[in-house]
């Protein structure tokens, strides 16, 4: 059972919603009451036995959870270290994602929404909550940038065919950043009856923490598989790709106060990051608000936001989550950022060394792996946030794979 | 006494209110609009600092902002233009913008400038009040800046004692659970309540802002309040216009009802 209890936490949230000095909740006024009625009501609601009974029986029917710890063989021997893959590509809708929706459908019911909201970028998160607004019978709208609209066209069918209607943003760059500024405005315009599931650990309190507690069914399974595996339940090291932040913050949860576990974050560096096309938040940006959070984001010196770029559709925010923010900016966390190029390689060798096609983002944590010195007998655990299936036009393009 | 607090000390019926975005339509606009909105006969104006990512503003104030920012704007012209202004006018004047702006500049930095330059007030829509409390009360204060909240529609009643506690100035009362420029005939349910809020006796004179558009909807909020804010529909107005000066006079004409329409 996760720990209700939010107080002395070094790393954790606090009573405020604050992680150090990020999080909190920087919205309009117009937002307020329902913000405020989800921080009352969301501890609550999570942890009543009946709420735990439902989420626990729909990830391990509907998602097929625990996802399997995997030992990776010869990927250990190439980097002579141990080499553990957390599997949520094998997760129902094939990424991590739907753990977070599974339990954010549960708590709009419980808190009498019948219309439901999402942002997505690259589709998955989309897809994660068409899929769980279809076995819950609710309305389900998703924005998406027009731009991510043309560029991820198979996730745009599968919401449809799950029956969601899917908006496009037409405001600012057309993508990720104005999906979610136009999921927001429209929980303004409809106050009474809808419920925005947001998809990663950003937004104002409570989101970062709830989706970190849902999320945290990671970690929480890590702990028990490592013991049955290795004899023991903590990894020395482990390393996810933050987008927002939600895989990263599920399988670092349960680890977060053991600080002899090394947490690894990969942040999408694009073209690299002195070019001026990245999406390494933490590595360029500074502190600030973003989607009602202050945290680190890449502006302009005017603190205009800025727009970022990653291969990765799901790696390309101009933010990552308050915790992370505080998790890097208080050395808790290395930060690493893996370009392009570095992620499209360490996809295919993955691929060619142990039969997994991964999704790009999770190829980010894969491409650090050159980059980083392990002691032989360490155990790494690698988040695998996603299969590549969605992916798959972009590695025909780049590897030439149609002949 | 800030020019805002001056105002209301003489005048406290029909205030008329007008918001524009800076650097909207053309960079150097400032000045102009703001030395005709009060020869028109504006009682205050509202300055929008041009935003990437407005999350309480429509498509209007968006699109204005976004065309803002591409000619150029940032805050020190900003500042620089509306130093100029100061010189020849006395009218109160508001910013609007979000807080990761104001964050980048440097909080306490920002507030100096804002007083330097002749800034009455500041309406920061993203920033928490106990935010605001612990950390920028006195900050705002030694500056000489009036700090003006939101309230809604479901703001409760006790949340509306706290937020009008906090504001000086004057409080906003966002006419309807919208983003800006939604324009909708007055409904029976907002004026319940504008009635309710004016039943409270709130410590502040009340603004009543969004969706507010003509004649009409502005005689409507001024009966149950001090006054309106005007926002979308008059940059709607200027948008079109190749005569900024006469469209501005004609647009401040037709909210007060002071010349039919042709
Ligand atoms: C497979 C996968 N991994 C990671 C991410 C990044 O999100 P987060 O950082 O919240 O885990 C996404 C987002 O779409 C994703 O689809």
């Amino acid at each position: 059972m996760l720990e209700t209890n939010l107080a002395h936490k070094k790393y954790n949230v606090d009573e405020q919603g604050f992680y150090g000095e990020y999080g909190g909740a920087f919205i309009p006024e117009m937002l307020y009451p329902n913000v405020e009625n989800l921080r009352q009501q969301y501890l609550k609601i999570m942890y009543e036995p009946e709420f735990q009974k439902e989420f626990r029986a729909l990830l391990k029917d509907y998602v097929g959870r625990p996802s399997p710890l995997y030992f990776a063989k010869k990927l250990s021997a190439y980097y002579d270290t141990k080499i553990y893959l957390k599997r949520e590509d094998l997760n129902h809708t094939g990424a991590h994602k739907i753990n977070n929706t599974i339990g954010q459908i549960l708590l709009a019911k419980k808190l009498g929404k019948h219309r439901i909201i999402a942002e997505t970028g690259a589709g998955q998160h989309g897809v994660a909550t068409a899929t769980v607004c279809a076995l819950a019978g609710l309305e389900c709208i998703v924005f998406m940038g027009e731009v991510d609209i043309e560029r991820q066209a198979p996730n745009v069918a599968r919401m449809r065919m799950l029956g969601a209607k899917v908006v496009p943003a037409k405001s600012g760059s057309k993508t990720l950043k104005d999906a979610t500024n136009e999921a927001i405005r429209d929980w303004i315009n409809n106050p009474n009856d809808t419920h925005y599931i947001i998809g990663s650990v950003v937004g104002p309190h409570p989101y970062p923490d709830m989706v970190a507690r849902f999320q945290a069914v990671i970690s929480e399974e890590m702990k028990w598989q490592l013991r049955e595996q290795t004899g023991k339940e903590n990894p020395d090291t482990i390393i996810a790709c933050v987008g927002g932040g939600s895989n990263a913050a599920g399988a670092f949860y349960h680890y977060l106060e053991n600080e002899k576990v090394k947490l690894v974050a990969v942040e999408a560096s694009g073209l690299g990051n002195d070019t001026g096309k990245s999406a390494a938040t933490s590595l360029l940006g500074s502190k600030g608000v973003l989607h009602g959070s202050r945290t680190l984001l890449m502006q302009t010196e005017d603190g205009q936001v800025e727009e970022p770029y990653s291969i990765s559709a799901g790696l390309d925010y101009p933010g990552i989550g308050p915790m992370h923010s505080h998790l890097i900016r208080s050395g808790r966390a290395k930060v690493f950022g893996a370009t392009d190029e570095e992620a499209l390689h360490a996809a295919r060798f993955l691929a060619k060394m142990e039969g997994i096609i991964p999704a790009l983002e999770s190829a980010h944590a894969f491409a650090v792996l050159e980059k980083m010195t392990f002691e032989k007998e360490e155990v790494v655990v690698v988040n695998l946030s996603g299969r590549g299936d969605k992916d798959l036009a972009t590695y025909i393009d780049f590897f030439k794979l149609n002949g | 006494m800030t020019r805002i607090e001056e105002l209301f000390s003489k005048k406290n019926k029909n205030i008329c209110n007008i918001y524009f975005t800076a650097g909207f339509p053309k960079l150097i606009d400032t000045e102009k609009i703001i030395l005709t909105l009060e020869e028109a006969g504006a009682d205050m104006i509202e300055i929008g600092m041009p935003y990437s990512d407005p999350l309480a503003d429509g498509e209007t104030i968006q699109q204005s902002g976004s065309i803002a920012i591409a000619n150029g704007m940032t805050l020190q012209i900003l500042f620089e233009q509306i130093e100029g202004v100061r010189k020849k006018s006395e009218i109160p004047l508001v910013m609007m913008g979000y807080f990761n702006q104001v964050i980048q500049y440097g909080e306490e930095a920002f507030f100096q400038k804002c007083r330097e330059v002749g800034i009455d007030g500041l309406i920061l829509p993203d920033l928490p009040a106990a935010i605001y409390e612990s950390d920028y009360q006195q900050m705002m204060k030694n500056n000489n800046l009036n700090n003006i909240f939101l309230i809604t529609p479901q703001t409760s009643d006790e949340r509306i004692v706290y937020l009008d506690s906090l504001s000086s100035g004057f409080v906003y009362m966002v006419a309807d659970a919208s983003v800006t420029g939604k324009q909708k005939n007055i409904s029976n349910h907002q004026i319940a309540y504008f009635e309710r809020i004016e039943k409270m006796n709130l410590t502040n004179p009340r603004l009543i802002g969004f969706g507010i558009a003509d004649y009409k909807s502005f005689s409507t909020a001024c009966k149950y309040s001090n006054g309106a804010i005007i926002g979308s529909a008059f940059i709607r107005a200027i948008e079109e216009s190749n005569d900024l000066e006469a469209t501005i006079i004609d647009f401040i004409g037709m909210i007060k009802n002071e010349k039919i329409e042709i």
